[in-house]
C-alpha cells in the first residue's frame, strides 16, 4: 500500500513539474501575476510529493519488502539498519529517485527564499528547473521505476554490494548528487536570465551562493569517495582517473571556475556572457556525469546499471537542455553587454585566467575521458586513456594556477600594481622555495614531485595568511587583530579555501612521491621494518561478523622500539553476495599513515602482508575539507544571509577607487 | 555500484595485485618492474593498471613483465614485447602517433586559445570607455538604491 502511494506521488510529481514547466512561463511572458505566482506552491507540492515518493521507497528498504524487485536485488534482512537505509540509494533506481527529490528541492529553495528576486525572473527559473524534473521524472518513470514488483517474492534478497556498506560510501552519493543537482540551479538561472533577457550584478548575487552550494557539495562528495577508495580498496590507492570519477571531477573544475566567474559578474559587472556559458555547461557535465555512469558508453570499474535504453534517454535529455540553452545563447549573447572596464594588471584579470586554466583543465580531462570513444569510432584504434595520461596533461595546469594563485588573489578590482602585491608577497614566496629546498636536500631520490607540493601547500597558506593580513589595513597589532575578527565571511572563506588547496595539493604530491611500500609473507610472531616503523603480526583469527565473515589479524606497531598502537586488518568474506573485502587497518597521524592490509594464507605457512608508509596521507582530505569548509563561510557571509539586498558588507580595505 | 568489474575478477579469484612470491630478489629490477607495470592496463579489469589489479591475468602479465626483465630486455623493449601481443589497447599512457597527437595537444591548443581569446577581451575592456548604467527604469532605480543601501 505504501508502496502504490509512493509511486502514485511520483506519477503525480511528475505532472505537477509539467504544469510548473509552462504555466509560470506564459505568465512571465504575458506579465499575468497570477500564472507566475502559482511557480511557488507548485514548487514545494512538487517536493512533497517526490518526498513521499522517496520516503516509501526507503519504507519499503527499512522493512525489507520482498515484494519489490529493487529491494531484492539490493537488500538483505541480516544487513545492518544504516545499510538498509542507504541501501535506497546505492543501485540506479533509487539514486535517480534521490536526483529528482534534490532537483525538487534546490526548486523549492527558490520558492522559499527568493522572496525579493523580480517575479517574473523568479518564475522562469521555477520554470526551467521543473523542466529538468519533468525531464528526469520521465526518466524514472519509463526507464527506471522503482516502484516496480516482483510476482513472486523470495524470503530473502540478495544483499547490497559489500563495498558499499560502509560509512565513507554511504554518505558520497548523496553529497555528490548535491553538488550536481545544485548546478542545475545555476542552469536555470543562466536559461531565466536568457529569455529574460537581462544579466545583472544582482543575477550574479542570486547564483554565487547556488554555485558555491554545489561546489562545496561536490567538494564533500569527492574528498569522501576518494577516502573511501583509500581505506577500502587495499593498497591505498585514493585517485584513478577513472571516467566515473571525472564525471565528478569536471563540474567540480568548472564549477570552481563558475564561482570565481561570477564574482566578476556581480561586483563588477563583467564576464557576463562566459559566466552564463559556463553555468550551462556546469550542469551539461554533471549531466555526462549521469550519462557516463549510467549508458555503459565508457565501461569503468564503477559503472552501475548499464543499459543501452537509459542511455539513449540520458543522451537525449543531454542535448536537448544543451542545445535548448545553448541556442538561446547565441540568441541572446548581445543582451550581455559588459559594463565595467578595467585594466590589464586586475583582480578582473587574473580571475580570467583562473577561469582559462580551470575551464581547460576540465577540458583536458574530458578529451581523455572520451578519447577512447572517439578513437574507436573514428580512427578504429582501441586504446586506453589511464593515470600516466592524466598525470602528464592535467598537472600542469594545476602548477600554473597554484603560481598565480595568491598574486591574483591579492589583486585590487579594476586597476592593480603588480609590484606592489609582489613586494607583499616577498617573504612568503622566499619561505617556500626554502621549504622545497629543504625537502629535496632531505630526500634520497632526485624527484622533484614531494618538494614541489610543500612549495606549493607554503605557498598558498601562506600567501592566503598574508591575503587576509593585508585586509586589516595598517595600525597597531591589536587593532588589526580586531579587525581581522571583524572581517566578512567571505574574506575568510577565500583565504581557508585557498589554503586548503594548497594543503591537498602537498598531500597528494607527498603520497606520490615518498609513499614506501612493503610486500612479503609473515608468520604468526614475526615482524617486518618500514620506513623506521616495526610492524609484528601478534595473531590471525577468524570472526563472525553480523553479514559476514571476517579473518581478523593482530599487529603491534611499534616506533623506534616503544609499541605505540594495535592493528586489526581484516579481509571479509559476504556469503549473500559471495564477495570478498579487504578492510585495510590504519594508524593515522599528521604527517602519515600507517596502512597494513592481511592477505591469504600462503603455502608453507604464512600470511601474505601488505604495509605502506604513507606520508602526508591525511592532507589530501584536510585539504579538501578545508576547502568545503572555506566555501561554507562564505555561504554564510552577511550579504546572502541578510536576503540578497539588504546591507552589504563593507568592503575593508580594498581599495575599489 | 563501484569496482563491479573489479569485484568479478576477485570473485573468480581471491587474489591480490602484486603478491610477495613475484617479488624479483634484484631491487632496482623490481623497481623497474613495479614502474613498467604501473603503466600497462589489465585487460579484464577496466581502467586499472596491472599493478594493482587483482585478476589472474594482470598476475600472469606482471610475471611475463619480470621474466622479460630478467632476461635483460630494457623497458622499452618489455613494453613492445606486451603491445605486439596484447595491441596498444594495453598502455594506459597512449603513444603520440597517428590521431593520438589530438589527444596530446588538446591541452596546450586550448590554452593557447584561451589565453589569446582573454587577451583580446582584456584588450577591449581596458580600452572601452565606461558605459553610462543608466539603462534602469526609474523604479529600478529606486529599488537598486534600496537594495544597496548601507
Amino acid at each position: 500500500m505504501i508502496t502504490e502511494l509512493g509511486h502514485f506521488a511520483l506519477i503525480l510529481a511528475f505532472l505537477v513539474a509539467c504544469f510548473q514547466a509552462t504555466i509560470p512561463l506564459v505568465g512571465a511572458y504575458k506579465r499575468w501575476p497570477g500564472w507566475m505566482a502559482v511557480a511557488e506552491p507548485a514548487a514545494t507540492l512538487q517536493l512533497v510529493l517526490t518526498g513521499v515518493a522517496f520516503g516509501a521507497l526507503m519504507w519499503a528498504f527499512v522493512t525489507s519488502d520482498f515484494s519489490l524487485r529493487l529491494v531484492v536485488l539490493n537488500s538483505h534482512t541480516a544487513k545492518p539498519m544504516l545499510y538498509k537505509i542507504t541501501g535506497v540509494w546505492g543501485n540506479h533506481e533509487g539514486s535517480m529517485l534521490l536526483w529528482v527529490l534534490i532537483v525538487a528541492l534546490f526548486g523549492a529553495s527558490v520558492a522559499w527564499f527568493g522572496g525579493n528576486l523580480p517575479p517574473s525572473l523568479k518564475a522562469r527559473v521555477l520554470s526551467v528547473q521543473a523542466m529538468i524534473g519533468v525531464a528526469f521524472f520521465g526518466f524514472i518513470l519509463l526507464t527506471s521505476n522503482p516502484f516496480l514488483r516482483v510476482a513472486v517474492p523470495p524470503f530473502d534478497g540478495n544483499d547490497l554490494n559489500p563495498l558499499l556498506q560502509d560509512p565513507g560510501l554511504a554518505f558520497h552519493p548523496p553529497f555528490l548528487y548535491l553538488g550536481y543537482v545544485g548546478l542545475s540551479m545555476t542552469f536555470s538561472f543562466a536559461v531565466a536570465a536568457l529569455i529574460e533577457g537581462r544579466v545583472d550584478a544582482a543575477w550574479g548575487r542570486w547564483v554565487r551562493p547556488y554555485t558555491l552550494a554545489a561546489w562545496v557539495f561536490l567538494t564533500i562528495g569527492i574528498g569522501l569517495g576518494s577516502w573511501w577508495a583509500y581505506y577500502e580498496l587495499g593498497w591505498g590507492g585514493f585517485w584513478f582517473w577513472d571516467p566515473v570519477e571525472n564525471a565528478s571531477f569536471m563540474p567540480w573544475l568548472i564549477a570552481a571556475a563558475l564561482l570565481h566567474s561570477a564574482i566578476v559578474v556581480e561586483k563588477r559587472e563583467s564576464l557576463k556572457s562566459w559566466t552564463i556559458l559556463l553555468a550551462i555547461i556546469a550542469f551539461g557535465f554533471s549531466m555526462v556525469g549521469a550519462f557516463i555512469t549510467r549508458s555503459g558508453v565508457l565501461t569503468s570499474v564503477h559503472a552501475f546499471a548499464t543499459d543501452p535504453e537509459r542511455g539513449v534517454f540520458l543522451l537525449a535529455i543531454l542535448a536537448v537542455f544543451m542545445a535548448g540553452a545553448l541556442t538561446l545563447f547565441a540568441a541572446r549573447a548581445n543582451v550581455m553587454q559588459a559594463k565595467g572596464v578595467f585594466s590589464l594588471v586586475s583582480r578582473e584579470s587574473m580571475l580570467l585566467l583562473n577561469n582559462i586554466l580551470l575551464a581547460v583543465a576540465a577540458f583536458v580531462v574530458f578529451v581523455g575521458t572520451i578519447w577512447p570513444l572517439v578513437a574507436e569510432m573514428a580512427f578504429d584504434r582501441k586504446l586506453s586513456v589511464g593515470e600516466p595520461f592524466f598525470n602528464m596533461a592535467f598537472t600542469p595546469f594545476m602548477v600554473l594556477l597554484g603560481l598565480v594563485l595568491p598574486v591574483g588573489a591579492m589583486m585590487s578590482w579594476k586597476r592593480a600594481t603588480l609590484g606592489r602585491v609582489l613586494r607583499q608577497l616577498r617573504g612568503v614566496f622566499a619561505l617556500a622555495i626554502a621549504i622545497g629546498a629543504l625537502a629535496f636536500a632531505m630526500q634520497t631520490g632526485t624527484s622533484a614531485l614531494g618538494p614541489v607540493g610543500l612549495f606549493f601547500a607554503a605557498w598558498l597558506v601562506g600567501g592566503s595568511a598574508v591575503d587576509i593580513w593585508s585586509r586589516t589595513g595598517r595600525g597597531a597589532l591589536g587593532a588589526r587583530f580586531g579587525r581581522l575578527m571583524r572581517l566578512p565571511r567571505a574574506d575568510w572563506g577565500k583565504s581557508v579555501a585557498h589554503a586548503g588547496l594548497g594543503v591537498t595539493m602537498a598531500g597528494i604530491a607527498a603520497m606520490m612521491a615518498w609513499q614506501v611500500e612493503d610486500i612479503r609473507v609473515l608468520k604468526v610472531g614475526e615482524d617486518l621494518e618500514i620506513a623506521g616503523y616495526g610492524l609484528r603480526l601478534d595473531q590471525v583469527e577468524r570472526l563472525n561478523g553480523p553479514n559476514y565473515i571476517a579473518t581478523k589479524a593482530t599487529f603491534t606497531l611499534s616506533e623506534n622500539g616503544r609499541e605505540i598502537a594495535t592493528m586489526y586488518p581484516e579481509k571479509r568474506n559476504y556469503p549473500v553476495a559471495q564477495m570478498p573485502t579487504t578492510e585495510a587497518a590504519l594508524n593515522n597521524g599528521f604527517l602519515r599513515d600507517i596502512y597494513v592490509v592481511i592477505g591469504d594464507p600462503q603455502q608453507g605457512g604464512g600470511w601474505a602482508v601488505r604495509s605502506y608508509y604513507k606520508p602526508l596521507a591525511n592532507w589530501i582530505w584536510g585539504g579538501s575539507l578545508l576547502m568545503a569548509f572555506g566555501g561554507l563561510l562564505s555561504l554564510t557571509d552577511r550579504r546572502y544571509r541578510v536576503a540578497a539586498g539588504a546591507r552589504r558588507a563593507p568592503a575593508t580595505g580594498v581599495p575599489a577607487e | 555500484m563501484k569496482r563491479l568489474v573489479l569485484l568479478l575478477c576477485l570473485m573468480a579469484a581471491p587474489l591480490w595485485a602484486v603478491q610477495p612470491d613475484e617479488i624479483l630478489d634484484d631491487p632496482a629490477l623490481e623497481a623497474r618492474a613495479r614502474d613498467i607495470s604501473s603503466g600497462l592496463r589489465c585487460l579484464v579489469c577496466r581502467n586499472e593498471s596491472i599493478d594493482d589489479s587483482n585478476a589472474e591475468l594482470a598476475r600472469d602479465l606482471r610475471l611475463l613483465v619480470r621474466e622479460r626483465l630478467v632476461a635483460g630486455d630494457s623497458n622499452e623493449e618489455t613494453v613492445d614485447f606486451i603491445v605486439d601481443r596484447y595491441g596498444e589497447y594495453v598502455l594506459l599512457k597512449p603513444g603520440t602517433g597517428g590521431a593520438n597527437i589530438l589527444l596530446w595537444l588538446a591541452g596546450p591548443l586550448m590554452l593557447g586559445a584561451g589565453l589569446i581569446l582573454g587577451g583580446l577581451y582584456l584588450r577591449r575592456r581596458s580600452t572601452t570607455p565606461e558605459t553610462d548604467v543608466a539603462q534602469l527604469s526609474e523604479a529600478e532605480e529606486d529599488r537598486l538604491r534600496e537594495i544597496l543601501k548601507e
